[in-house]
């Protein structure tokens, strides 16, 4: 333990309104803290650097699934072992189950949450590829209001996130009947389980007589942020699976993605994986 | 002669299984004493440099603490081992990374964080090394004259006559990282200490005795004032074999100092990046061998990187070097080796200690010796194992009957090696994962190398109480390899009794006798058969003043004992080692009979490679060896089994990363050790020839699986994929770009 | 020095007994267990929530006690491996890794036997694929998993028989 304990505040505020209502008061002082697993790592090696935090945890405003006939509502505290036994999820949303299962161990997917997932804002998370897919979008609230936002482009930055320091992640909404015929899910990491991911891949596709109607295509790991492969999307819009048009796929992959050196892995690796990956996703496009 | 046995061979369960089961057992950071003090230490950020000031910054109630330097040190400013180079605290200089300057102690744990941070220490850096070859290239003088902590010779026949003559000639080069033991509790020490009663720690340790000695060289003590008891320890591996004289050092200066309890626990990053690793390694092979597979020559060159301060490097080197020309029957052998210093925290003892670093080059450099002649790795080994009669490198004659191409035969058909091997080959080229499959042979000698036991003189006894209750007093420790439950059924055997009826006394250096380090897999052939002597003393005793039968029930056991202790005398035997006459090393020449018995094994490794990530995983392993005698069956195998994890996470996992000298991936989260989901089920069996030295027949095999495993791996993975794998850990990084280098 | 917040009080269940206990709000429960509760069985290994010897159940669901502030601890119901056992008698899974050979040095144990327990009670005839998968949270430096899995397919096997 390398922190200074006692300097920490963490207060229960009395339901969400009123958690809103101090951000808005003092903003920027207090952070919200759901299940920890984030945030508590920090702690543990000396590197949280916020002091004042506000427990969400328990907040009934904030947790729970519901299904609408056009959308599913995960509201932020949703935890990956609550997505992985949801059986609407499994069924209709199967890439998020699979990275829920994919994410830590059984004890935090317990604690793990996908608003603090989405808020923590790492580029290695396993989730977020599923959600830019799924062409999630964000319930922001603040005591001033609501709104919503698309999760493409709702990451501006390495850890950067476009939401204010008086606003909280509220719910998490899936637009369902997308009609992607074909997923695919594969998070690279350092082993089997409990790994943080080298490189993650997402994609999902619809298909006609052979040739992609649509698809989609996001990555983490291999770019400051968590990442829409938008280019080798268009390249393969329209075309079916073919070798020549994959090549074509993985030049534009190679120059869309940043991936780096780290004490993980290397630039190298990341970038030839992440094609090889678009590869299997492809090859999986034509049976 | 076969015999019945009633405990040997019987899987007992664990002495002290219950305690932990139901979380019962204490380890360190379990207990606490009143008054009791947490202490941290300060460390140097540098890998080398000469201390300039060290400022206590604002802000910090600095009264409250106790702070000790280096000028506290009573006695000389060493941890004694086997010289007296390294610091207890750095003075002037630095010499690594981590490097200990400066403990802080405070009753308020989470404090003393913020005051550790509010130290700070000026070093003005000096150049530094952090390689083997810039060491052996003297870039900088960093350690004695040259760098070198040791160095060895091994020579058998003539090395040099063979070339000319050989029809090929094969050379590789082969390096292993370092390595982080893992134990799962961290390093942790409670000390109480004062001029007037001396020195006492309780602490997570493998060596009492190693802790004692160099507490009283510290403290300056004589030998009874200074006691060290062990705790339930969470895991050693060699990790606690030298390092925990550092923590208890550290903990019983700041006891001295402040007049109260201590306790000093390392957290996890701490603890990985300050503490020691496995060795790494280099070595150079260049082997002459004969069309039809006969090696004629092996010349090896071996060194290995030692860290900054000599601590066991010699004895690490000593067996990588005896190990490095492995089981086979070769008339000219030159092994030259050494080790070297660098700027990193000392490396030091970790499971197989020197011999996984040779027994890896070896074994791989096998396999490619078969491909240049035209042979199956299979038969190259098949053409050249050693057997009874012959001598090894060290020039050791073998007495065992061993018989190497059994064990491979029955490896072999146990992991259906030759069918997948074929289907393998057949199928690799169309797929997508390929497979491959590959072998390890090697062998491993338990005990201390040559004279060393002798030195040890490591001594057991046994108790009998007037209510028949029979103690086991030794300084070997429970690490979860089994010690307690194996002197226990040693005893038991030798007494006709249960299990139930031995009591295993804590190792606590004011009680038990000095019977050598926990180490070596050396503490069921060579502690148990001391404990069986005394336990037959006890026996004999009681038989010959005729208080016991022949034969007798438990109940007569008790009485007996009743009536022996309030008619004689007390009821105990004090064992001495006795090395056997017929055992010969030479020290200047390195060669002679460098242990009493060897574990002969053949491992085989089935792997998985998926050539879009260069993962591999190993889909199946089987480890058969041949141990003498299995005392426990469910302990034996476990150490396999965890032997065999460990070597995966060896050739597979375990990279450390390193930057200037530190380990900069300290966390679990990065420094990757199997999971459940990384290990396939490991198949173990045994057998059995009686070594007639060890107790019950039984030889040593704790660290028999790390010499065997990731040369199987690395096998499997050439086979599966083509690749020469000349380094491990082989991570998919390397793997990939190796891949495609294959198919370019 | 940075000013300390308030400790608070957390009043939870441990093993079905009632306790208070004060800590700082950002303590880790991993700590309050130990220290404030003397409940020493649990286990801390890594400090980052990777190893898993600090598992416990928080209101039926396993977690990582190293990773959960006190605050959040508060009204809830704790069962560490000092409640696994019933009085004398040892569970299924205790028993079973006595006779099987699942504990070494020990120290991971308490968290793998909380881990075991919590994959039974969710489902008491897992295959070994599942048993491998929800213990992949627990670290095992000296088993090598092998005699974990057989400790927990016999503590199947023994409740079944039992049932």
């Amino acid at each position: 333990m390398r922190s200074y304990v006692p300097a920490y505040e963490l207060q229960e505020p009395r339901n969400l309104l009123d958690a809103l209502e101090r951000m808005a008061r003092e903003p920027g002082e207090w952070r919200p803290f759901a299940g920890g697993t984030d945030l508590m790592v920090l702690l543990e090696a000396g590197k949280l650097v916020q002091r004042k935090f506000l427990s969400i945890w328990k907040l009934p405003e904030l947790s729970g699934i519901t299904v609408a006939p056009a959308n599913v509502n995960l509201n932020a505290l949703t935890t990956y072992s609550e997505i992985r036994g949801h059986e609407l999820l499994a069924r209709e949303f199967p890439l998020l189950c699979r990275a829920a299962a994919e994410t830590g161990s059984i004890a935090t997917q317990n604690r793990g949450t996908l608003g603090g997932n989405i808020a923590n804002a790492s580029p290695a998370a396993d989730s977020p590829p599923v959600l830019l897919v799924y062409d999630a979008e964000l319930e922001l609230v603040s005591a001033s209001g609501v709104r919503w936002v698309p999760y493409h482009g709702f990451w501006n930055g390495y850890k950067k996130i476009a939401m204010r320091n008086d606003e909280l992640i509220r719910t998490i909404r899936l637009p369902r009947q997308r009609k992607f015929s074909k997923q695919f899910y594969r998070k690279v990491g350092t082993r089997r389980a409990q790994a943080i991911s080298k490189v993650c891949f997402a994609g999902a596709a619809r298909m006609d007589a052979g040739r992609i109607v649509d698809i989609r295509i996001a990555l983490g790991s291999v770019a400051p942020t968590v990442f829409r492969a938008s280019e080798s999307e268009k390249i393969l819009r329209g075309e079916k699976p073919t070798p020549a048009t994959l090549r074509a796929a993985q030049d534009i992959l190679s120059r869309e993605i940043s991936p780096i050196d780290d004490i993980r892995s290397t630039a190298r690796y990341r970038l030839r994986v992440a094609q090889n990956l678009l590869a299997e996703f492809c090859e999986s496009l034509q049976s | 002669m076969t015999m019945e046995h009633s405990q040997i061979g019987k899987p007992v369960p664990r002495k002290e299984g219950r305690e932990k089961v139901t979380g019962a057992a204490r380890y360190v950071d379990d207990l606490t004493f009143p008054e009791m003090i947490h202490g941290v230490t300060v460390r140097s950020s540098l890998a080398r440099g000469k201390i300039l000031d060290v400022r206590f910054g604002d802000d910090i109630p600095w009264n409250e603490f106790t702070i000790v330097t280096a000028k506290d040190i009573p006695g000389k400013n060493c941890i004694a081992l086997l010289i007296e180079d390294q610091p207890c605290l750095a003075d002037r200089f630095v010499n690594h990374p981590e490097e200990a300057i400066l403990l802080l102690a405070h009753p308020d744990k989470y404090l003393l964080e913020e005051a550790r941070r509010a130290v700070h220490i000026e070093i003005e850096p000096l150049p530094a090394v952090f390689s083997i070859e810039d060491s052996l290239a003297r870039k900088q003088i960093i350690w004695g004259e040259d760098n070198i902590f040791k160095s060895y010779r091994v020579e058998k026949g003539d090395v040099a006559s063979a070339w000319s003559g050989a029809e090929f000639i094969v050379e590789g080069e082969y390096e292993t990282g370092a390595q982080e033991q893992l134990y799962i509790e961290p390093q942790g020490m409670i000390a109480r200490a004062n001029s007037f009663d001396g020195v006492t720690v309780w602490g997570s340790l493998q060596c009492p005795y190693y802790v004692h000695k160099a507490l009283v060289s510290l403290f300056e003590l004589p030998k009874e004032k200074v006691r060290v008891v062990q705790t339930e320890t969470g895991g050693g591996f060699g990790g606690k074999e030298e390092y925990p004289s550092m923590i208890a050092a550290h903990a019983a200066l700041l006891a001295l100092k402040s007049g109260k309890p201590v306790k000093m626990i390392y957290d996890r990053a701490e603890d990985m990046a300050a503490t020691t690793k496995r060795h790494p390694s280099r070595t150079r092979h260049r082997t002459a061998v004969r069309r039809d597979g006969k090696l004629l020559a092996m010349e090896i060159d071996f060194t290995l990187d030692g860290g900054a301060y000599e601590t066991l490097s010699p004895v690490v080197l000593s067996r990588g070097t005896i190990h490095a020309a492995g089981p086979y029957d070769c008339p000219n052998v030159l092994i030259q080796s050494r080790v070297v210093a660098t700027n990193a925290p000392p490396h030091g003892a970790f499971r197989g200690f020197g011999a996984p670093q040779s027994v890896f080059a070896l074994e791989r450099h096998l396999d490619r010796v078969a491909a240049a002649v035209g042979l199956s790795p299979e038969e190259l080994r098949r053409r050249n194992f050693i057997r009874e009669g012959q001598t090894l490198s060290v020039g050791q004659v073998v007495h065992e009957k061993v018989r190497m191409d059994k064990l491979l035969d029955r490896a072999l058909e146990l992991s259906g090696y030759h069918e997948k091997r074929a289907r393998f080959a057949k199928e690799n080229p169309r797929c997508v994962i390929r497979r491959g499959i590959g072998f390890a042979a090697f062998l491993h000698g338990a005990g201390f190398t040559g004279s060393g036991e002798e030195y040890l003189a490591s001594e057991a006894q046994v108790t009998a109480t007037c209510d028949g209750k029979v103690q086991v007093l030794a300084g070997s420790t429970e690490m979860g390899q089994g010690t307690n439950t194996v002197f226990a059924q040693i005893a038991a055997e030798a007494l006709g009794l249960d299990c139930e009826q031995i009591e295993i006394l804590q190792p606590d250096t004011s009680l038990v006798p000095n019977s050598g380090p926990t180490v070596a897999s050396r503490t069921t052939m060579i502690v148990g058969k001391l404990v069986e002597t005394a336990a037959l003393v006890i026996k004999k005793s009681l038989h010959d003043t005729g208080f016991l039968k022949p034969a007798y029930t438990p109940g007569e056991f008790t009485d007996a004992c009743r009536e022996y202790t309030g008619k004689i005398g007390a009821l105990q035997s004090l064992v001495k080692y006795q090395h056997p006459s017929d055992l010969h090393w030479d020290d200047g020449k390195y060669q002679g009979d460098a242990y009493g018995a060897y574990a002969w094994a053949v491992y085989v490794a089935e792997v998985s490679v998926d050539t879009r990530t260069a993962e591999v995983r190993v889909e199946d392993f089987v480890a058969v060896q041949e141990v003498g005698k299995v005392i426990n069956p469910v302990l034996a195998a476990g150490q396999i089994e965890g032997g065999v994890a460990q070597g995966i996470g060896f050739a597979l996992y375990e990279n450390v990363v390193w930057q200037e000298g530190r380990m900069v991936n300290g966390q679990m989260t990065n420094y990757i050790m199997p999971t459940s989901m990384d290990v396939p089920s490991i198949r173990v069996f045994f057998e059995e020839l009686p070594y007639a030295r060890g107790p019950a027949g039984a030889k040593g095999i704790g660290e028999l699986p790390l010499d065997g495993t990731a040369p199987a791996i690395a096998n499997a993975i050439a086979q599966a994929t083509g690749v020469d794998v000349r380094k491990i850990p082989m991570t998919p990084e390397t793997l990939l770009e190796m891949l495609e280098g294959v198919h370019a | 020095m940075p000013k300390a917040a308030r400790k608070i009080r957390v009043n939870c269940k441990i093993n079905g007994k009632a306790f208070s206990l004060e800590a700082y709000p950002m303590a880790r429960l991993l700590d309050v267990l130990r220290e404030q509760a003397g409940l020493t069985g649990t286990k801390e290994g890594c400090g980052e929530g990777e190893c898993g010897a600090c598992s416990i159940e928080l209101d039926g669901l396993l977690v990582n006690s190293c990773l959960v502030p006190a605050v959040q601890a508060d009204g809830a119901k704790i069962r560490t491996i000092e409640g696994v056992a019933n009085a004398s008698e040892l569970s299924a899974v205790q028993q079973a890794f006595l006779t099987h050979g699942g504990a070494q040095c020990g120290i991971c144990t308490p968290g793998m036997i909380l881990a075991a327990r919590n994959l039974l009670s969710r489902n008491a005839q897992p295959t070994e694929t599942e048993i491998r998968e929800a213990l992949s949270g627990n670290l095992c430096r000296c088993t090598g998993y092998t005699k974990i899995f057989e400790s927990v397919l016999e503590a199947c096997r023994a409740q079944r028989v039992r049932s």
